[in-house]
């Protein structure tokens, strides 16, 4: 055993209300710059669809994440060490800017300047990265927003595997979820796997996924390695970037932007203990369907006094031990089976998952009555195909789906019984395998959502390995060379532009 | 004193030893003060029409000119004797490999250079640099090429040997090796300077990714076993720290807790 700790992360899609208050924040904090105009750290998207970039679940199209050889060893889809170092010159897997969208800005100067005219003056579109014009915008962050464009289009959705698509084109039986998506900060990472330069690291003490920027040589591969598509080519400084967990905010203790902006609540972060040596085993597991399980067994029960003493003997620090223990993620994924990873079959063992949303009974409105089964509204009925949520999270098996479906009805039911009748029904909590203090402990933490209940993030130790007075004084966050004094005029000697830094200006 | 000054000896006697300090010193400093702007420089993601082609023939053309280059000038002319290689048979390798490797480089980087001025997106997001290092190794191998024609004149490999001759000289730091080529035909001439100016112009383009590339086979394959790379902020690997804790533990009792490290 190899216990190690990372901060995990839950999103409970029964509450997403597509704000994109995260994606906003997160492009606020990270992505206004030039070059990754474009990128999206955070998105959320409508489903059914194609996604951002279009088409990214289909890794037949675009290799992304690892295949299991008939030797039942790794190697990622888009090719081992070898093949990768072969498509150096020219990356065959990896998206164009256009796969995304091609950034764009609107001339809004011409609103005043415009001189007098007949027609009233617009804002016409600008591309961001050549400066021309743009005759029409074909596509955006959230092209397919509340199930935006026609469903034929749409329904290349690859979630769609083994469902009867046909009917759900249709009106009356459409159906739609949202789907925040951020880096997973996999416990086995295809982009950092893919880099040639190691550029891209895991960090042992919380387990976020960065990119080193002065290691980083624009080799393109973590690109189309990650089969989530959230590593991002800044096409300014050549450099790949991802979403960096807003480690310094993690460090100190804080959630991360698109977690403490979350309007609707829906995320949660905490400590998940893991064994490190059982990673390689459960990623290559036989079938896709077994990766699910396996993730499991790779995390490590924070009660149990043997992982414990094998978590001090490792190294982990005493608080984070307490705060794997009150960990809502550990609740979700673990002891109530309610949050899923996304995409298992990629093999990368993601560590953000996701809790499936309940819908509307289906049938309800047609038979003028409710689909019952055991008394107990049956969720196989609901509006979003239990298949359709199966093939995003448990690489098609519908079996934990329904499961998780069926605790988070009854919690529903109990929670109804105990506040409009005043009863505390446990029938209703035995019939899906649970207590009542359990199901008011779920709802506690995943209906009411306090800040408390959803963050338990421990403060990073830097004091164990640093010596504060040796970086003080030092010139904190730079790009590149930012420090350095030997900077002459206004561009550097190698041709990358000077980033001036600007020190805030007194504001009256 | 400058009744005798030739630019000859500017050129063939001096100028290689700035361009390879240059390239050199250059290529150092640069890792050292501004690794970020150390980079390929790639710009498939905006355009990936003409990249795929142009960029595949020219890099597979170019790197085997270029380890053609390498190994053809440097390697001392006893070895070729000692292995009985006679010197037009290099030549004619010389001519064989480099020619179609230079021809399919040449079109490679015309269709890089022609996206780079074309496209809009490209044409925009390019450097001044990224541009003329181009153009200038679009020119240098159009001139390695037309040397061809020269080279076709003469295949019994006495020219080529002057080439070695000179380059091994000035790497073993022979004052006269510029007399060597002084006579030789003037698109040799032409493509050795534009090498040196190419050589000192390195370390200020993008050309530095070169290095990079060379490494990389040896990061990926030799140095990194697996898959994966976890950092960590400890300095002391996983089962040093794991002894250490387990002597405190066993001084203190093994009820006490400890805070880790």
């Amino acid at each position: 055993m190899r216990v190690r700790a990372q901060i995990g992360k839950v999103l409970n899609l029964d509450k997403c209300i597509g704000c994109h208050t995260c994606s906003v924040t997160c492009k606020n904090v990270w992505t206004t710059r030039e070059g990754v105009e474009y990128a999206w750290f955070n998105n959320v998207e409508t489903k059914p669809g194609t996604g951002y970039p279009t088409d990214w679940e289909n890794q037949k199209r675009w290799n992304g994440g690892w295949v299991r050889s008939a030797s039942g060893k790794l190697h990622p889809k888009q090719g081992s060490k070898w093949r990768i170092l072969a498509n150096i010159f020219a990356n065959p897997s990896m998206p164009e800017i256009d796969d995304y969208y091609e950034p764009f800005d609107f001339d809004y100067d011409h609103l005043k300047s415009a001189p007098d005219m007949n027609a009233f003056p617009t804002a016409r579109p600008r591309s961001k990265v050549s400066g021309e014009r743009m005759e029409k915008i074909e596509k955006g962050p959230n092209w397919e927003e509340i199930l935006g464009g026609e469903f034929a289009k749409r329904s290349a959705d690859y979630n769609f595997e083994d469902v009867q698509k046909e009917i759900y084109g249709e009106y009356e039986n459409t159906f739609m979820m949202y789907l925040p998506r951020l880096c997973e900060h996999c416990l086995n990472p295809t982009c950092s796997a893919s880099c040639p330069s190691g550029a891209i690291y895991k960090r042992e003490e919380d387990g976020i996924v960065l990119i080193d920027q002065e290691k980083c040589r624009g080799w393109r591969m973590c690109i189309s390695g990650c089969p989530y598509k959230k590593v991002y080519y800044n096409w300014d400084t050549g450099k790949s970037e991802k979403c960096t967990f807003c480690y310094p905010r993690i460090e100190s203790g804080q959630p991360t932007v698109c977690s403490e902006t979350c309007v609707g609540r829906i995320r949660y972060l905490g400590v998940i203990l893991y064994d490190a040596d059982k990673i390689e085993a459960a990623a290559s597991s036989e079938r896709e369907t077994d990766l699910y399980g396996a993730q499991l067994d790779v995390f490590l029960d924070p009660d149990d006094p043997e992982v414990i003493a094998a978590a001090r003997r490792d190294g982990v620090p005493e608080d984070w031990i307490e705060a794997a223990k009150v960990s809502p993620v550990w609740k979700m994924a673990m002891d109530w089976k309610v949050a899923f990873p996304l995409h298992p079959e990629y093999r990368t063992l993601p560590m953000v998952w996701y809790i499936p949303p309940l819908s509307p009974i289906q049938n309800a409105a047609q038979a003028g009555q409710i689909a019952m089964s055991d008394q107990m509204p049956d969720v196989r009925s609901l509006r979003i195909p239990v298949k359709y949520l199966a093939n995003m999270l448990t690489a098609g098996d519908e079996e934990p789906i329904v499961h998780a479906l069926e605790r988070m009805s009854a919690m529903r039911l109990y929670m109804r019984a105990l506040s409009v009748d005043g009863v505390r029904d446990e029938a209703i909590a035995t019939r899906v395998g649970m207590s009542g203090r359990v199901i008011e402990d779920m709802y506690k933490i995943m209906a009411i959502a306090d800040y408390e209940d959803r963050f338990a993030i421990p403060t990073a130790h830097r004091e164990q390995n640093e010596d504060g007075a040796d970086i003080r004084g030092g010139c904190g966050f730079t790009d590149g060379n930012g420090c350095s004094t030997g900077d002459a005029g206004k561009t550097t000697l190698f041709g990358g532009k000077k980033k001036s830094f600007a020190l805030p200006q007194e504001t009256f | 004193m400058f009744g005798d000054f030739d630019i000859n000896f500017v050129i063939f006697g001096v100028m290689p030893y700035v361009a390879l300090t240059i390239f050199l010193v250059g290529s150092v400093v640069r890792y050292e003060r501004d690794p970020f702007t150390w980079k390929s420089s790639s710009s498939q993601l905006l355009r990936r029409k003409q990249l795929i082609w142009g960029s595949v023939l020219f890099h597979v053309g170019i790197l085997t000119v270029f380890f053609g280059h390498l190994i053809g000038l440097f390697t001392p002319v006893w070895v070729l004797d000692a292995l009985g290689i006679p010197y037009w048979l290099k030549q004619w390798m010389a001519v064989l490999i480099g020619g179609p490797a230079g021809i399919a480089a040449l079109i490679g980087s015309t269709m890089l250079l022609h996206r780079r001025l074309v496209d809009p997106r490209i044409r925009v997001t390019s450097t001044f640099p990224d541009v003329l290092i181009m153009v200038l190794i679009w020119l240098q191998l159009a001139i390695g090429l037309l040397t061809i024609t020269q080279t076709l004149q003469h295949m019994d490999g006495a020219e080529m040997v002057r080439f070695m001759t000179w380059s091994q000289s000035v790497v073993t730091w022979n004052i006269n090796a510029w007399v060597t080529v002084v006579d030789v035909h003037w698109l040799y001439k032409l493509h050795i300077f534009l090498g040196l100016i190419i050589t000192m112009l390195f370390p200020f383009t993008r050309l530095v990714h070169i290095w990079s590339g060379f490494a990389a086979p040896f990061r990926y394959l030799l140095t990194r076993p697996g898959y994966q790379i976890v950092r960590s902020r400890r300095t002391r690997p996983l089962e040093e720290r794991r002894r250490a804790y387990d002597r405190l533990q066993a001084k203190r009792g093994p009820s006490a807790t400890t805070p880790a490290e």
